[in-house]
């Protein structure tokens, strides 16, 4: 059969196979993931929103904590007292014995001008009539800043409350440390990489970050209208994302910005990425493996099965056209033979009328006996051709006994000694000493060798070899004879016919092309089998094949 | 050529009395003028049919049939004719591919089987063998 056929067939096959396994694996493999990336994404985001309002109410709280302290200091002490250095620094030692968050404190009049001041700075002189905040905490009664230099030129914010007492307007006024609260905001349980901090209404870090300088990008969307509850959104820049989550203070207008490291956060999803992939990858490399080994193997096999089926055939359409020439040269041999019987008895009564005297008296007497004679001796030439036709057509069972066949072969090579060496021929022998007896039809094997070794003479023409051997296949149990020679070898046409009947290569009249479809039918009675290689130029060898022991 | 003739006649009329059942008719009657020339008595038929119908009407001590033939063929024949005529001697004549009728034949009560070609010295020989084997019978 055609090996591109079976090439086709293993494309399919491993085709089919790869399609059938590697599209649900994989799949199955990106639905997962995929599941799985949005589910911890999610789990992300929420954890993010949870630390954001943690922290908010965090800060809060502490923003609270340190709004109403002032203004207990404030609404607990008299006028009089906080107007007194003395009295305002043992205030502000009060308050910093809980906490160092408060700094400075400071008691201003309505125009603007400290009245006294409790702290490590020379404020005494300060005047804040102009300062927003001033105008601020006038119209609102207490009032947190957002960051500025102030009067100092360092970054820190305040806290104001507006006393009123006996008509008039007082203002009491702390610094907060903003080392104190920039660890609070940044104090979370962020990862290696998060960050934290707070923005005012127009983008304005409130707090320091613990990484660098921030963009405005980052957060720049949840600026604008304040909005309740956390939001999260993912950011990208310069090669790193992250995750963004921002929430508004209630206390005061800024927003709290949290960072996290995507990277960070989502390590074990990259982790979970990764072992997908390599589950995914090394079950498709054992399918691939899989599949061209499978497929290998059937195409091997589907190969061999084929290349039997085609032998197998060969040798069906060999006997079974042996079979058809059998019946068929039965039925000539038949049909001829009776006219020949005939012809025979017609010549034998002219014998028999030659002896009456005046058939003898005739002056064509003798032509009459030579006649006679030529007409039963090509009726007998006749008949002899019919009988080999009978013969080849002929099913009898081979007759069963013990043969040696090196000394068959011996034997039989006597009969063509005269011949061979009147031709110039060597006989070269290769005969295996221990070859069994094998359960044969001596005189039908004989007949087979005389036919081999015949051809083999006739192809060599004038000169040459012929080389016989034999040898025994212990594991088949067969004996194994080659017959060879080294003469000019068969063409293609004359190898595919060789067996055929009444083909021959020889003369008219020289062979009737019978002998060796006749050989091949005696070997595939005696239960054995024969081939031949031939090479044009090279010569050409016939191989036969015997059983020990004939089963039939 | 008259004496001849009558010498002939002569010879015939001791001889055994053979009867040659063969299809092929030429052969068949080529094979009876040999015979008679040889001293038997000869008649010839085309068919088993025929050969019994023969049988009916006159004695014959050699029949000489014909294995392969249309019809009734050479066995039917021979177990008819040793059903009716047990004494007569019946010698097979089969072409290649009927010897085992031949053997089969031979079970049946044949005398002899002879395969074709056969030369004529043979199966006159063979005829008066089988002459004298039913005689002594």
């Amino acid at each position: 059969m055609s090996i591109f056929r079976l090439k086709d067939l293993g494309t399919k096959i491993a085709g089919m196979a790869l399609g059938f396994s590697l599209i649900p694996l994989i799949t199955l493999g990106v639905t997962m993931y995929s599941m799985f990336a949005s589910t911890y994404h999610s789990k992300v985001r929420a954890n993010i929103i949870t630390l954001a309002e943690n922290k908010r109410q965090g800060i809060d709280l502490f923003l609270r904590e340190q709004v109403s302290q002032l203004r207990t200091m404030a609404y607990s002490n008299t006028v009089e007292d906080l107007s007194s250095p003395g009295k305002l620094d043992s205030i502000l030692a009060t308050m910093q014995l809980s906490s160092k968050t408060f700094i400075d404190l400071g008691l201003i009049n309505e125009e603007g001008r400290h009245v006294s001041y409790a702290g490590p700075y020379n404020l005494a002189e300060a005047n804040y009539k102009n300062e927003d905040w001033f105008h601020q905490v006038m119209v609102r009664k207490i009032y947190v800043s957002d960051v500025f230099e102030g009067f100092r030129g360092f970054p820190h914010m305040i806290i104001a409350v507006k006393i009123q007492d006996k008509g008039r307007v007082w203002i009491l006024r702390a610094t907060i440390d903003s080392d104190i609260f920039d660890s609070l905001v940044r104090w979370l349980q962020l990862g290696d990489k998060g960050d934290a901090y707070l923005v005012n209404r127009s983008g304005a870090l409130q707090t320091r970050p613990r990484f660098g300088n921030k963009s405005e990008d980052i957060y720049s969307s949840f600026l604008g209208t304040p909005f309740s509850g956390a939001k999260v959104q993912e950011h990208e820049s310069d090669r790193k994302k992250i995750f963004v989550g921002g929430i508004w203070l209630q206390e005061k207008d800024w927003l709290l910005v949290i960072e996290e490291d995507r990277q960070g956060e989502l390590a074990p999803l990259f982790k979970t990425q990764a072992a997908t992939w390599a589950v995914v990858g090394s079950g498709i490399a054992f399918i691939i493996i899989g599949t061209l080994m499978l497929t290998r193997m059937i195409v091997v096999q589907q190969e061999r099965m084929e290349r039997e089926q085609a032998q197998l055939n060969e040798e069906l359409i060999q006997s079974s056209k042996m079979a058809a020439l059998g019946k068929l040269a039965a039925g000539v041999a038949h049909e001829v033979n009776n006219p020949l019987a005939v012809i025979r008895e017609k010549a034998g009564w002219m014998r028999d009328l030659l002896d009456e005297e005046d058939v003898k008296s005739s002056p064509n007497f003798q032509e009459f006996v030579d006649a006679v004679d030529k007409i039963e001796q090509h009726v007998e030439r006749a008949g002899n051709v019919v009988h080999r036709m009978l013969g080849f057509a002929r099913r009898m069972e081979p007759v069963c006994n013990d043969v040696y066949i090196n000394d068959l072969l011996k034997q039989t090579a006597t009969f063509l000694d005269n011949e061979v060496r009147f031709r110039n021929i060597a006989l070269n022998w290769d005969l295996r000493k221990d070859l069994p007896a094998i359960q044969s039809d001596a005189s039908q094997l004989q007949q087979v060798i005389l036919n081999l070794i015949n051809n083999a003479i006739d192809a060599l023409d004038k000169k040459g070899n012929i080389f016989i051997s034999t040898n025994f296949d212990s594991q088949a149990d067969m004996v194994e004879v080659r017959i060879r020679d080294d003469g000019p070898g068969m063409d293609k046409e004359v190898q595919r016919r060789v067996f055929d009947p009444f083909f021959t290569t020889k003369k008219v009249g020289e062979g009737t092309g019978l002998g060796l479809s006749i050989s091949y039918s005696i070997i595939n009675k005696l239960g054995g089998s024969i081939r031949f290689e031939s090479e044009l130029g090279k010569g050409t060898e016939f191989i036969i094949l015997l059983p020990v022991k004939h089963h039939d | 050529m008259t004496e001849k003739s009558n010498a002939q006649i002569a010879s015939v009329r001791t001889g055994p009395a053979v009867l040659v059942v063969d299809d092929e008719r030429d052969f068949m009657e080529t094979l009876v003028k040999r015979l008679e020339r040889r001293g038997f008595k000869v008649t010839g038929v085309g068919s088993g049919r025929d050969a019994l119908a023969a049988l009916g009407q006159n004695k014959y001590d050699v029949v000489i049939l014909d294995v392969m033939m249309p019809g009734m063929d050479g066995l039917e024949t021979l177990r008819e004719i040793k059903l009716g005529w047990p004494r007569t001697q019946v010698i097979l004549l089969s072409g290649h591919g009927g010897e085992e009728m031949g053997l089969r034949g031979m079970a049946y009560g044949a005398y002899s089987y002879l395969l074709k070609p056969v030369s004529l010295t043979k199966l006159v020989d063979t005829a008066y063998l089988a002459f004298e084997e039913g005689g002594v019978r």
